[in-house]
């Protein structure tokens, strides 16, 4: 539907990366009639716009999962969490990032840091998963 | 059959989103310049604040209820309404976007059995993929899917989703007052009430002949309608709007002509903007500038004026040079302006306008410097390219004392989340 093209245009913050320079001065480029589109990093990272948001991560409890202090997550709020999904939850109105993880039946969200120590989910605690993340981008140096 | 996809206390919905702490706490949000209550959560509807109170009124309420308080942050809410939207359009049914809250959709191929289910699945999905909670009112005619959503929003411990059909329409169309039936303003309210006509129901039941010899085509249409007859179909195409408005209540008072200029230039730009991005001309500009009512410790002025353009344009230099000197002539001095406006009115497509004879090529030139220059403006920012009378003072511009953070569109003000 036409509507999607509004909201793309506020996402496409992510530049493409041109495969192709454009101009030949001299023979015309034989690969021209092969020409494939370039690649947009938001239909590689994205599969559901609507329910896609950016957060900052910040501290270093799930460093073994690759999660640095400052990395971008994308978060879609639209998938299920599975066994081992990292979500961002919310326990008593505020945000955490862990591991999902069920033992014994009861609900656990796990560090990725021996230095942190397991989060039990009990029932008198207001929780709710806000989304999952689905990647993280980490800037190396 | 149609359903109303109706979000419910949007503004505040959207501030909870990221704001998980808020939930089940009385929250409002303020009009621009945290002027007026313009969104409240429940918890803020039965404490007893009204939608359109000023702020300054109760400051005391607030305070004593603990009531937090935001100012809108309209990129925020924009971004979520085109979530919600793209959510959806995700159902592959035909839609009607009827505000930044509420889409028309229509359920023509669906089942009957099938449709509450149906809507409470999408339901759930909304909520899920964007934290936005909606009512569904699902019904014949898109009247009765107005009214079918207030009853859902109305009952709190329901599902959020409400169906009328043959079976419930009389009693249910009973418990709504004609003040609350969609298309019925104040005045044909005040007319219907004095002719005992009181609920839909009874609107519903009125002589065809009589509603159009008092109420025109449009009040037969919606009686039609809340007879279950379809006579309003779905808009699908973005129409173009018929007048362009912008007008703000100033942050501070304003004393100086020069600052009462530029504040109308930038509306004037801000609107031609507007003009330009659907493709329009306009005919007329209306002008106003007021003081500030609720002083009444004040001396009180108050004055509108309109122009009509020689041809229609769309170029903010141009309009500023017919109304910068209508201003110059409302001011005067001696009062302390809260708040102007600028509204453009008999807006034309371009490709109806009428031309002066010899000004076509000039007018293509022109059209491709405005383009640029809307184009640099939307990439590095608004007002990057402006008209200097626009000036960089802006000691008139918005108060927004508790703007929450631009989550969605600015990547510097993304949420952080501690690990």
């Amino acid at each position: 539907m036409s509507l999607l093209s509004i909201y793309k245009s506020k996402v496409n913050a992510i530049k493409k990366i041109s495969l192709y320079p454009s101009v030949y001065a001299g023979f015309p480029s034989p690969a021209e009639d092969h020409l494939d589109l370039d690649l947009d990093l938001n239909e590689h990272l994205i599969k559901h716009p609507a329910a896609t948001f950016y957060v900052y991560a910040k501290g270093d409890s799930m460093i073994n999962s690759g999660i640095h202090d400052g990395d971008l997550l994308i978060v879609d709020r639209s998938l299920n969490p599975g066994l081992k999904s990292i979500v961002i939850a919310v326990i008593n109105g505020e945000f955490t990032v862990k591991r999902i993880k069920k033992i014994n039946k009861e609900l656990y969200l796990m560090p990725d840091n021996d230095s942190y120590k397991p989060i039990q989910i009990t029932t008198d605690m207001n929780f709710q998963i806000w989304g999952i993340v689905t990647h993280t981008i980490h800037k190396t140096k | 059959m149609y359903a109303l996809i109706d979000c419910n206390n949007f503004y505040v919905s959207c501030e909870r989103i990221f704001n998980p702490h808020l939930e089940n706490k009385p929250v409002i949000v303020l009009s621009n310049n945290d002027g007026c209550v313009i969104a409240r959560s429940n918890e803020t509807k039965s404490i007893g604040i009204k939608m359109g109170e000023p702020a300054f009124k109760i400051k005391d309420k607030i305070y004593k209820n603990n009531i937090i308080t935001f100012s809108t942050n309209f990129a925020l809410y924009g971004n979520i309404s085109n979530r919600v939207i793209n959510t959806v359009s995700s159902f592959n049914c035909n839609m009607e976007i009827y505000s930044i809250d509420e889409v028309f959709i229509d359920l023509s191929t669906f089942k009957r059995d099938d449709l509450l289910e149906f809507c409470l699945k999408k339901k759930k999905r909304i909520k899920k993929w964007t934290g936005i909670p909606v009512s569904i009112g699902i019904s014949k005619t898109k009247t009765l899917a107005k009214a079918a959503n207030y009853i859902a929003k109305k009952n709190h411990n329901g599902t959020g989703v409400f169906l009328i059909d043959e079976s419930n329409i009389s009693n249910t169309l009973n418990k709504i007052s004609v003040s609350n039936v969609w298309g019925i303003g104040r005045k044909n309210n005040q007319f219907l009430i004095y002719n005992n006509i009181k609920t839909a129901n009874d609107l519903s039941k009125t002589d065809l002949l009589w509603i159009r010899k008092y109420m025109t085509i449009r009040g037969e249409k919606t009686v039609r309608e809340l007879r279950g007859i379809s006579c309003i179909p779905l808009e699908q195409l973005y129409s173009s709007k018929k007048s362009i408005c912008t007008s703000r209540t100033f942050g501070k008072m304003v004393t100086k002509q020069k600052d009462l200029i530029e504040s109308i230039a930038m509306y004037v730009a801000r609107c031609a903007e507007k003009l330009r991005i659907q493709n329009s001309y306009a005919n007329f500009a209306h002008i106003f500038i007021s003081s500030n009512s609720f002083r009444n410790d004040l001396p009180q002025y108050a004055c509108s004026k309109i122009i009509k353009f020689p041809i229609p344009i769309s170029d903010t230099g141009e309009m500023l040079v017919y109304i910068i000197p209508i201003v110059k002539k409302i001011f005067k001095k001696g009062y302390l302006y809260k708040k102007a406006g600028v509204v453009l009115t008999g807006i034309v497509s371009n490709t109806v306008i009428q031309k002066n004879l010899f000004e076509d090529c000039k007018i293509k030139n022109k059209e491709k410097l405005l383009n640029k220059i809307d184009s640099i403006n939307r990439k590095m920012g608004r007002d990057t390219v402006r008209y200097a009378i626009q000036g960089y003072n802006k000691s008139w511009i918005l108060k927004q004392q508790k703007l929450s953070p631009c989550y969605t569109t600015r990547w510097s003000d993304l949420l952080s989340v501690k690990l």
